[in-house]
């Protein structure tokens, strides 16, 4: 569709989150909680972290104050919107004994009415990566599908990147570039920050309307890409995406996966962090009585030794194999999986590894070592 | 042919939900190992599968497994599996009476590929449990007896008491066009057959390796090497084919357990073209 433009200020911003209630719509938003900022359900623009930013760097995660007037101004420090879609927790079936018989009954959730405002852009391209996990890959994910099937998303263009940020290598960002309902600039010039909204579906551009947005001024569009494309060039670090597949397969016997694996806790939180790791294990709960069971869905990580356990040992022994297992699926085998890669370049497994292990670090040793073998084009499997 | 189509899904039940069956029979066939007759809910499509596929079984308050299905293919009456008893779940399988229930999801995977075999010879080389999946293609190839030339069933075994379903076996080996061959590591005064590892028996198998399909299940290092000492024998590789197994949460890539290198064992195995699966099976840990 073709995009309209429109400018918005604070009272009209407000005025979008009031036809989203009025249209059904649980309004999420990123709060300050527990000292992170967190999806939490929003009532107006001043439950949103205005004052306060994050501070970011490997291993390091805190809130400080920052610019009144900003309200979206946090690239890479908002938690991601997976344990929403795709919950940590979640009871698939219950299953009771009557007599000899065995009673199942689907625990489905009821769809759910999402919208999420100032979500980022690495996040959309996280829950697009999502989408082709649990939704269009033969079976449909039936919790996935309730929670994620009438989300509305209202994003923020981040016009700043963090320290741990690298979206723009990995194509994903600073700009979201679809999968928004509505995207905002946050345009911070005066007392009272102004926002140019771009509407990018037909119920973005309608809930537009209906809060009398007027049309933006011509420059603003302007601005907003040079403003985009500036934080885009702020980011130091960055993964070669092109190359990435070409690396992983020549460099699964180099001794950096060793030495980094030394550091590694095999503790999952880059898998927590993550906003794309979908994996999960399903376990079994019985009542005292045994009389019933509950088959629990809960996220699991690569990282724990059960994860490929089969009788007789796990597959993956070592923290050597299991860290390999994550940085090679995140980087080169969720394309050949799913088409898109696995990474969106968030950096939150870089700030919420207590050992501080930053992927964009291992890549790079492991793109210098792979060097002629991956410029000559040779992937030794062939792929 | 109707078998070999996809099962038609006559009831569409969520994905995770398994269907009740009923143990009717379960029948020792080494000291771990069992083969348990199981009856789904009439006209249920958990029942019709394609040879080399598996199913979910679930024990109440218990747990979930992959399984392969061990019978015959054209019989809808109800499910066949052998399993081995080496942890909770299999234990609790194994121990069920006849009249219990037990949930079955399913069927998943990739089958053995009987249609394009059509014509052909076939060498099945199985290992240890590895010939429980294999059994519904010999069967299936059995019953249309016209349609295959040659059917050679190697297998191996840890001792004599480890082999499965032995008098079958001998059966087999009496059939026209048939060759059956059995090998132990550990033979004892009593066996009088083969000692050694399946794949010195390729040696005395009769067939054209131009007009032959083989298809693998067992442990991982015996396919690897088997695969190898067959492509050195003159099958070429596309022409070979190997049931993998890994951890499996759901069975239908959700859960991403199962994962080697780029595939999902679940769906996009667990029947593999050996020129698939042949760079990652050398991968350690991978």
């Amino acid at each position: 569709m073709r995009r309209s433009f429109y400018r918005l200020d604070r009272s009209g911003l407000s005025l979008i989150l009031d036809q989203l209630k009025h249209r059904g719509y649980t309004v999420l938003g990123p709060k300050a909680c527990g000292n992170a900022l967190q999806w939490r359900p929003l009532d107006c623009l001043e439950d949103l972290p205005g004052g306060l930013s994050t501070l970011l760097a490997p291993a390091q995660y805190r809130l400080q104050t920052g610019s009144e007037t900003c309200l979206f101004g946090n690239p890479g420090g908002l938690d991601s919107i997976k344990a929403i879609l795709h919950p940590p927790r979640q009871t698939i079936t219950t299953i009771r004994k009557a007599g000899d018989q065995l009673e199942i009954s689907q625990e489905t959730p009821p769809a759910a009415k999402l919208a999420f405002v100032g979500i980022q852009s690495c996040d959309l391209a996280a829950v697009a990566a999502l989408d082709r996990v649990l939704l269009q890959n033969g079976e449909a994910d039936e919790v996935y599908s309730a929670n994620r099937a009438n989300a509305f998303f209202l994003s923020v263009h981040c016009t700043q990147s963090g320290p741990t940020c690298f979206c723009a290598s990995m194509g994903t960002g600073p700009r979201a570039k679809a999968g928004f309902d509505i995207a905002l600039t946050e345009r911070l010039e005066g007392e009272q920050p102004e926002y140019l909204a771009e509407a990018g579906s037909s119920l973005g551009a309608k809930v537009l309307e209906e809060a009398h947005a007027l049309p933006a001024p011509p420059e603003w569009m302007r601005q907003s890409t040079e403003a985009t494309q500036k934080a885009a060039e702020a980011q130091t670090r960055k993964v070669n995406r092109q190359a990435a597949r070409a690396v992983i397969d020549s460099t699964f016997e180099h001794p950096r996966w060793e030495q980094t694996a030394k550091r590694c806790l095999s503790c999952g939180n880059c898998t927590s962090a993550c906003p794309t790791c979908f994996c999960v294990n399903y376990e079994e709960q019985s009542s005292l009585d045994l009389a019933s069971a509950q088959r629990v869905r809960l996220w699991d990580s690569c990282f724990t030794l059960s994860f490929s356990y089969i009788h007789g040992g796990s597959i993956r022994l070592t923290p050597k194999s299991r860290f390999r297992q994550w940085v090679s699926h995140k980087l080169a085998r969720w394309q050949d999986q799913f088409g898109v890669t696995g990474c969106v370049g968030c950096g939150r497994c870089i700030v919420w590894c207590p050992a501080a292990i930053d992927i964009t670090e291992e890549f790079a040793v492991l793109e210098q070592a792979a060097g002629s073998a991956v410029t000559a084009g040779g992937s030794p499997h062939g792929h | 042919m109707s078998l070999l189509a996809a099962p038609p899904a006559t009831v569409k039940r969520p994905i995770m939900q398994p269907a009740v069956g009923r143990v009717l029979q379960v029948v020792k066939e080494t000291h771990d190992t069992f083969t348990l007759n199981i009856e789904p809910p009439p006209g249920d499509p958990v029942a019709r599968f394609r040879p080399g596929q598996f199913s979910m079984l679930y024990v109440h308050g218990v747990g979930e497994l992959p399984i392969s299905i061990s019978g015959d293919p054209e019989c809808h009456d109800y499910l066949t599996y052998t399993i081995r008893s080496v942890g909770q779940v299999t234990y609790q399988l194994v121990t069920r009476q006849p009249g219990e229930c037990i949930g079955l999801r399913g069927p998943f995977g990739t089958a053995w590929p009987l249609t394009e075999a059509r014509g052909k010879s076939l060498l099945i080389v199985a290992g240890g449990i590895g010939l429980a999946p294999l059994r519904p293609a010999i069967y299936h190839v059995l019953r249309h007896r016209g349609d295959y030339n040659r059917l050679v069933v190697l297998y191996g075994g840890r001792s004599p008491r480890d082999l499965l379903y032995r008098k079958e076996f001998a059966a087999w080996g009496m059939l026209p066009d048939t060759q059956t061959l059995a090998t132990v590591d550990y033979g004892g005064v009593s066996w009088r057959g083969h000692v050694g590892v399946v794949t010195a028996m390729f040696r005395h198998v009769r067939m054209q390796p131009d007009e032959t399909v083989a298809m693998l299940c067992g442990p991982e290092i015996m396919m690897r090497y088997a695969g190898r000492e067959l492509e050195s024998r003159g099958i070429p590789a596309s022409r070979i084919f190997l049931s993998m197994e890994r951890n499996m949460k759901c069975a239908v890539g959700f859960c991403g357990h199962c994962q080697m290198g780029p595939y999902f064992v679940c769906k996009d195995g667990p029947v593999f073209p050996f020129t698939q699966i042949k760079p990652y099976l050398d991968l350690y840990e991978l």
